[in-house]
């Protein structure tokens, strides 16, 4: 037991004495929350739009003010004929254009129903798709306040079912967790192990009475540690931040990223059996691990979205299966019985890289 | 005298490919014994299995009393070892070093303590012990990888090219260094591409293709090879052109 303290507190030597590994450990989740958080944000506040009102009703206006009032959309201009629209928007500075036909409020009130349209500038899709959502919720919240007067009337096709305002943050939190988890247990463990092939002092480790399995799990250990920290700090940060809800059980979510954890450390030691270099690691953990969880753990790219053939990549990609598990636990709540099966891909997954690693350590000796 | 290293044609194939063959030779407490070869000749992979790290296809070996192959968790715990790297953690400091070292070996705390204290006294290294190593010259490097691997008193010590890449005043004082552990009855077994170097060692053998192709005093080897130093010997040998 002594020689393993000893063995774990020259791991924390390593790591608080270098520069990188500091930098990975402690300024990149922060950096990477804070660029996903914000710079690639999909959600809009303030959003230009522009007003075609030929009804100028009562209900229409009041339909206006309640979409100023959202605090999402200001009306940036205030257009008198359809002719005007595309040049409307070829000025660029609308998004959007909320149109009201003449005699909104008369069908509304006789027919039991009117048309709104919105017409949102498509050059940029993401914001349109994201803006007629936002739009759409309002004015469908809007039928069901007036619900009694106008007998939900205003004709909209489309509609979102989660909170609509933090939709990214759902898909990125999770994301971020998995990469993070990632880069400190594959990356780093398997650049730690090269560094002491490198310099020559797993040679002299593996003549001293330290089994190597002590010297694995001594390496393992303080990675682990960080790396649950590390999450930790991630979600916490989603919370706070960017208001991410977290709904279930906070038990289950600590041994989701536990397992998560283990295959990523497992993946990393399988890496440093097979190369002799720390660049070599590097490169072996950034193109083998890496690449692929951020683009195909349905991270950036919806999984649907992808091939066929990448789909199937993606089911083996562990990042996947715990992204799911995430996004489970902390947004919709649920409890084991409905998760059951990305938690047993994902120890099953664990348990077969943990016994390959071993295996290909003990050939290595 | 019990040997402190018994070696009984001891052999180790990989596949086809034979790195030792069935090899024998004794070495005495605190004797210094080197163990000379040309790159590939099999002295690495005769090393490693005297070190417990590799199992021997066949023959035997003893270390410290205990046999290399069933009984490698001993002969571990009973003998030193350092490389021409020195492998000693440059972002450790020496006394971080020292405490680590100590630690894997099972060391008690007072243990570690008394001995670090030993080994900055003796290389004067009171003002530089919290200093990282990799800010510390190579000399001195060399003689705490040295230091290191006779913390834990081991009875064996290997010395896989201690010298490589040190000046020749540093090298003789890391000669005077070795002389003085033997004198302290550790015996040390050494491999060295220094032919001068063999000239300090009690006995040398010499591998050529897997066998020990000459081995006794250097002053015996010189007269039945009818030269003047190792160096010729070796070159003999190790060329082939031996027509003994």
């Amino acid at each position: 037991m002594k020689k393993f303290y000893a063995f774990v507190q020259k791991e924390f030597y390593h790591i608080f004495r270098d520069t990188r590994t500091m930098m990975i450990l402690f300024a990149l989740p922060v950096a990477l929350v804070i660029i996903f958080g914000y710079a690639l944000n999909n959600d809009y506040k303030n959003i230009p739009i522009g007003v075609l009102n030929q009804s100028k009703d009562q209900t229409s206006e009041k339909l206006i003010n309640r979409i100023i009032g959202s605090g999402y959309f200001v009306v940036e201009k205030s257009l008198e004929k359809p002719q005007d629209i595309p040049s409307a928007f070829k000025l660029g500075k609308i998004k959007l254009v909320l149109y009201f036909p003449a005699h909104f409020q008369k069908e509304l009130y006789h027919s039991k129903k009117a048309q709104v349209q919105l017409i949102a500038d498509a050059s940029d899709i993401n914001t349109a798709i994201n803006t007629t959502s936002y739009l759409s919720g309002i004015i469908n919240e809007f039928n069901a306040e007036n619900a009694r007067e106008i007998n939900g009337g205003i004709q909209i096709s489309t509609r979102m079912i989660f909170n609509q305002r933090l939709l990214s943050v759902y898909l990125f939190i999770p994301g971020v967790i998995a990469l993070i988890l990632l880069i400190i247990s594959a990356l780093l463990t398997s650049v730690t192990l090269a560094r002491e092939k490198e310099m020559g002092t797993l040679e002299l480790l593996s003549i001293s009475p330290i089994s190597p399995y002590m010297i694995i799990i001594g390496k393992v250990i303080p990675y682990l540690i960080l790396s649950l920290l590390n999450s930790f700090v991630i979600i916490l940060l989603g919370i706070f931040i960017f208001g991410l809800p977290m709904t279930g059980s906070i038990s289950l979510l600590i041994m989701a990223c536990f397992v998560y954890t283990v295959a990523s450390l497992s993946l990393g030691i399988l890496i440093s059996t097979r190369v002799e270099t720390q660049q070599a690691a590097m490169f072996a953990s950034l193109v083998t691990l890496m690449m692929p969880t951020m683009l195909l753990s349905g991270f950036i790219f919806p999984i649907e979205s992808l091939p066929l053939p990448l789909q199937v990549i993606s089911n083996i990609i562990p990042a996947t299966h715990f992204i799911v598990l995430i996004k489970s636990i902390m947004i919709k709540g649920a409890g084991i019985t409905v998760i059951w099966k990305p938690f047993i891909i994902l120890i099953g997954m664990t348990s077969l890289f943990l016994f390959v690693s071993i295996q290909s350590l003990k050939r290595n000796n | 005298m019990e040997p402190v290293v018994k070696v009984e044609n001891l052999s180790k194939k990989f596949g086809e490919f034979i790195a030792t063959n069935a090899i024998s030779f004794e070495v005495n407490k605190g004797e210094i014994f080197g163990f000379l070869g040309a790159n590939g000749a099999g002295k690495t992979t005769a090393m490693r299995m005297l070190s417990g790290l590799l199992t021997p296809s066949s023959g035997q070996a003893f270390v410290a009393g205990f046999d290399v192959a069933t009984q490698a968790e001993l002969v571990k715990k009973n003998i030193g070892y350092m490389s021409q790297k020195f492998s000693l953690y440059e972002d450790l400091t020496i006394q971080e070093n020292i405490e680590f070292y100590g630690g894997i070996y099972g060391l008690s705390r007072q243990e570690i303590k008394d001995r670090s204290k030993g080994i900055v006294d003796k290389f004067q290294l009171a003002s530089v012990k919290n200093k990282l190593v990799k800010t510390i010259p190579l000399g001195w490097k060399q003689k705490l990888a040295f230091a290191l691997a006779l913390i834990h008193k081991p009875k064996v010590v290997f010395l896989d090219e201690p010298t490589g890449g040190v000046d020749p005043i540093t090298r003789r004082q890391f000669w005077d260094l070795i002389y003085e552990a033997a004198n302290d009855g550790v015996t040390i077994f050494i491999t060295t591409h220094y032919m001068d170097e063999a000239e300090y060692c009690d006995r040398v053998s010499i591998m050529v293709d897997g066998l020990i192709k000459a081995l006794g005093t250097p002053s015996e080897l010189k007269k039945s090879f009818d030269v003047d130093s190792m160096d010729a010997v070796f070159q003999l040998l190790a060329r082939g052109t031996a027509n003994k």
